[in-house]
């Protein structure tokens, strides 16, 4: 478990003015069991932000704290700049919120549910309510029961979206989508980014539409924050390297290697993914008896899975160190 | 269409690397011309399916190698190709370019000659000046 003082307030963002959601030793218990612990983090506006973790790692109960449909044990979060057990009704306007569970009411046809959400906003743009639909090929007179997973995921959407909110909160949007859909949601995704002060903060577990649309990411792992930087100052810090052995060496046990994530031995050779390697580690891999070193470039989700995989005792937490590097310049 | 560029999440590349490679290797292989022009940053990233962010950023660096260039109210384009880095500088390139290809080549089984032979075809297929990129 990581120590408090490694998350720093605000480690992404510019300054806190900047963030949209802020959290700071966000903490929830259910029983004796910690659902999300000591959670200190910042989304800044405009970002594309995806949160990730495995099932159960406390990123729902995160994101129903947000909203303040969930109460903290300890901590606070704000959002939009207000405490988000308190959201006024004025802030919540201005929420967009999408629930793994798509909710809807069955017995109505997808025009019907439109028309009934637009009431609760002033604003509501029915031409992206359209557009949404016509992009998940919905029928407006298909009743919301008869609809398919991905159909309702395409309602949902919609009706979130059409409100045009300044800040998108989409619990694991993609779940149970097949790849038409999956494609949709992430061309609205984008579409959305046309807003340039439109923030999306959505939790996922597909790392390739991650890696695709995601300017940051952040990593809850059994309740904790392990990670939460830029995918690029992520995908640079995890690094991997082979060891290459002749077929007489017999590779000597492991020394200690400040931030070893993951080693794997097979024929001849020893893979290593390694957190922000400095250049002692390096030099350390060069006295191993190996006939060569490599480093090997690592995807994205490779690096993802050794972050997270069986790393024995040791955890790191990667941050940015150069903050708002893509932060600038959205057009 | 000059330029296609096809983006595989999941790759070891990143995909504002693969953006970047792409453009290049479209500009060097000649299948793209000077002064042509790119797609807004916008329009690029709707159709990869990409963050916009990424795509800035790719063209970002490509203006900075040179290889295209900002006008301003128009766009980007493919740049007139002129050297933008001294002598030393191409040769470190070159030589790090050579060094990983013939590392490779050696680990793949290949003898000096048929290195040799493989470069010599592929400069001759690609050389600018036979083909004179028009």
């Amino acid at each position: 478990m990581i120590a408090q003082s490694h998350l720093t307030p605000g480690a992404v963002g510019a300054g806190k003015g900047d963030a949209v959601i802020e959290t700071t030793g966000l903490t929830r218990y259910f029983g004796a069991r910690k659902a999300v612990d000591g959670l200190t983090m910042a989304v800044p506006r405009g970002s594309v932000f995806a949160f990730l973790g495995r099932n159960g790692s406390g990123k729902t109960t995160t994101i129903r704290m947000l909203l303040g449909l969930a109460e903290p044990t300890r901590g606070s979060s704000r959002v939009l700049g207000q405490d988000s057990q308190h959201l006024t009704a004025e802030i919540r306007a201005r929420v967009g919120y999408m629930s793994e569970s798509h909710s809807l009411y069955k017995w109505w046809t997808v025009r019907e549910c439109g028309e009934y959400q637009s009431r609760f906003y002033s604003r509501w743009n029915d031409r992206i309510f359209q557009a949404v639909t016509d992009h998940f090929h919905l029928n407006p007179k298909a009743k919301a029961g008869d609809l398919s997973r991905g159909e309702r995921a395409g309602l949902s959407l919609a009706i979130t979206l059409a409100p045009e909110p300044e800040l998108l909160i989409l619990d694991d949007p993609a779940l149970g989508l097949d790849p038409v859909a999956r494609r949709s949601l992430l061309e609205s995704m984008i579409y959305v980014t046309r807003g340039a002060d439109r923030t999306i903060f959505f939790s996922s577990h597909l790392l390739e539409d991650v890696e695709r649309v995601a300017d940051y990411i952040a990593i809850l792992d059994r309740s904790v924050l392990r990670a939460c930087c830029s995918i690029d100052t992520f995908r640079s810090s995890v690094r991997q390297f082979v060891l290459f052995y002749d077929a007489s060496t017999t590779p000597p046990p492991l020394p200690v290697l400040r931030g070893l994530l993951h080693a794997r031995r097979s024929m001849g050779e020893l893979r290593l993914t390694i957190a922000s390697p400095d250049e002692d580690t390096k030099q350390t891999l060069h006295t191993l008896g190996a006939s060569s070193v490599e480093e090997v470039p690592v995807s994205f989700s490779d690096a993802m899975i050794g972050y997270l995989g069986d790393r024995g005792e040791q955890s790191f937490f990667l941050e940015d160190t150069t903050q708002l590097e893509n932060m600038r310049g959205r057009q | 269409m000059p330029l296609t560029i096809s983006i595989h999440a999941g790759s070891n590349v990143s995909i504002y690397r693969q953006i970047v490679e792409q453009v290049c290797a479209a500009v060097f292989s000649g299948r793209i011309r000077d002064d042509e022009p790119l797609p807004s940053v916008r329009s690029l990233a709707e159709e990869l399916l990409v963050n916009p962010n990424t795509v800035l950023r790719a063209y970002g660096e490509l203006a900075r190698e040179g290889i295209i260039e900002s006008r301003p109210g128009r766009g980007m384009f493919i740049s007139k190709r002129r050297q933008i880095y001294s002598k030393a500088e191409r040769t470190k390139r070159i030589d790090r370019s050579v060094t990983s290809l013939v590392t490779e080549a050696f680990t793949l089984g290949f003898t000096a000659k048929e290195i040799v032979d493989q470069v010599a075809q592929r400069a001759h297929e690609l050389d600018p000046n036979l083909k004179g990129r028009a």
